[in-house]
């Protein structure tokens, strides 16, 4: 059985422009791998479709869509091209970043304003150089602008900023003032014109080669109202945790149901040549839907939970432990359930699997669902989950 | 609170003191003693993460008291204040 999520958004999902998306990002989903080019035509009918503000609220202009509308969105377009759906999911948590903390600032208003009226393309620069991959500290610090107060700037060298060549606009984490704590961060959010970029490596990776994620020197000047009122430590854990771990979660369970879809497609063919027979490949097939039916039960569970927080108004609850521990487990659990299911496709159609080209290979999927245990490295959340359980205690 | 029937070191100030302690031990920051007032605002002063955990044990374990899980939170272990606040909380609904 394909695993299907529950539906969300029809009528956003069903846009033409979003439909041709999804055709486009599995044309291009092979040339994108090979080139590690950004997915251009994907992303271009995703603005079409008005799908850059789906989260920004519906009095500033966007389609005040939900999570799980988002959600559903990534897991189909990671179904075709897991590039593009990362590329989709990562706008996304930036523009829940700003849509749940900075909307009632006029600055931010206003920019949320713009996104729905100009599709922007908003990356992310948290990653640094020297920070040993921990995002929650920082180097980089916001200064006056020599000669040109009250402008402020910042400089930061970036580890690797995904479609950083791509974006619009770029959100970054740094240290409030040059006297600030590392953990004392504020995010800020600077157009391409008032922020110089210079690529420092090149990018040829194993997997998720179309999100062009490189290292960038960054250079920022702009206004202070460009500085999201809300501490970043308050951001990343109502919001910015979640929202990538969860959608993240939507990317690989995307594809790994690619890879699904693919070895079921093998059984099917092998079936039909000795018809009568149940090929054995069937029962590694059977096996792996198993898997998968536990994948996504996991996924939508996590969506649900943080949705229903959400909704009640609960903030509170987002800053405990428990939430900490059980968001994190959520990221821990799918990347390694994304990489088995991968792993267990390629078992069901053998060298067919194996082969880069013809309908059954399974090398892009399993190339990019090794990035999974990557991003925020599990070992990291696996010591931070270590420490929490120190204090957490289940169910009270 | 009925302070006649509560230990001796409950009363408000004397949590708020022993809390600067641990604070001071505990916490991770670079602080000296008399630089941590009740309102500081402990990750701004660097706090991380990790020593928030720490400082959560040992308040647990100098006041013999274990906080549930609602109030494992930032808002709660943001200053001495509002961990004095939890605490006099717990310590109200066990009497």
């Amino acid at each position: 059985m394909i695993p299907k999520l529950k539906p969300a958004g029809a009528e956003l999902l069903e846009h033409p422009s979003f439909l041709q998306a999804l055709s486009l990002a599995s044309e291009h989903a092979a040339d994108v791998d090979r080139n590690a080019r950004f997915p251009a035509e994907a992303i271009a009918a995703l603005r079409a479709a008005g799908a850059m503000s789906w989260l920004v609220p519906r009095e500033l202009g966007g389609a005040g869509a939900s999570l799980a509308e988002a959600a559903r969105a990534v897991f189909e377009l990671s179904r075709r091209c897991a590039s593009t759906g990362m590329i989709f999911a990562m706008h996304q948590i930036q523009i829940g970043c700003i849509a749940r903390h900075a909307a009632a600032s006029p600055w931010f208003a206003q920019y949320l304003k713009r996104v729905a009226r100009e599709q922007r393309l908003i990356a992310s620069a948290t990653s640094e150089l020297g920070t040993g991959g921990d995002i929650r500290r920082s180097i980089a610090a916001i200064h006056p602008a020599p000669d040109a107060e009250p402008l402020l700037r910042f400089e930061k060298k970036a580890t690797t900023i995904s479609y950083g060549a791509s974006a619009d606009d770029l959100l970054t984490t740094v240290r409030r003032s040059p006297g600030s704590e590392p953990g004392d961060q504020v995010l800020v959010l600077t157009h391409l014109s008032q922020t110089q970029m210079q690529q420092t490596d090149p990018w040829d990776t194993l997997g998720m080669r179309g999100t062009c994620s490189p290292g960038f020197a960054l250079q920022a000047t702009f206004p202070p109202e460009q500085i999201l009122p809300a501490p970043f430590a308050t951001i990343s854990a109502e919001t910015m945790v979640p929202f990538s771990h969860i959608l993240w979660s939507h990317v690989w369970l995307g594809l790994a149901s690619e890879a699904f879809d693919r070895a079921q497609s093998f059984v099917r063919k092998q079936a039909r040549q000795t018809p009568g027979a149940t090929p054995p490949s069937a029962l590694r097939l059977a096996e792996l839907s198993v898997r998968m039916a536990q994948f996504r039960a996991m996924v939508e569970s996590a969506l649900e939970d943080y949705a229903g927080l959400t909704a009640r108004g609960d903030r509170a609850a987002l800053s405990t432990v428990g939430f900490a521990v059980r968001i994190n487990n959520l990221k821990i659990s799918a990347s390694e359930a994304a990489l088995e299911a991968c792993l267990g496709a390629l078992r069901v159609c053998g060298v067919a699997g194996y082969k880069n080209d013809g309908p059954f290979s399974i090398g892009r999927n399993l190339r990019d669902a090794h990035s999974a245990a990557l991003m925020i490295a599990n070992d990291r959340l696996y010591s931070t989950n270590a420490s929490l359980l120190l204090v957490h205690r289940e169910g009270k | 609170m009925n302070t006649t029937s509560v230990q001796s070191c409950s009363t408000a100030q004397d949590i708020r003191d022993q809390l600067r302690k641990i604070v001071k031990d505990h916490a991770g920051l670079s602080l000296p003693l008399d630089k941590i007032e009740d309102s500081t605002d402990l990750y701004r002063a660097g706090m991380s993460s990790q020593g928030s955990v720490v400082l959560m044990i040992a308040v647990e374990a100098q006041f013999g008291i274990e906080f549930p899980d609602a109030m494992l939170s930032r808002d709660v272990f943001r200053s001495i204040e509002t961990i004095a606040g939890a605490i006099e909380t717990i310590q109200r609904e066990e009497s």
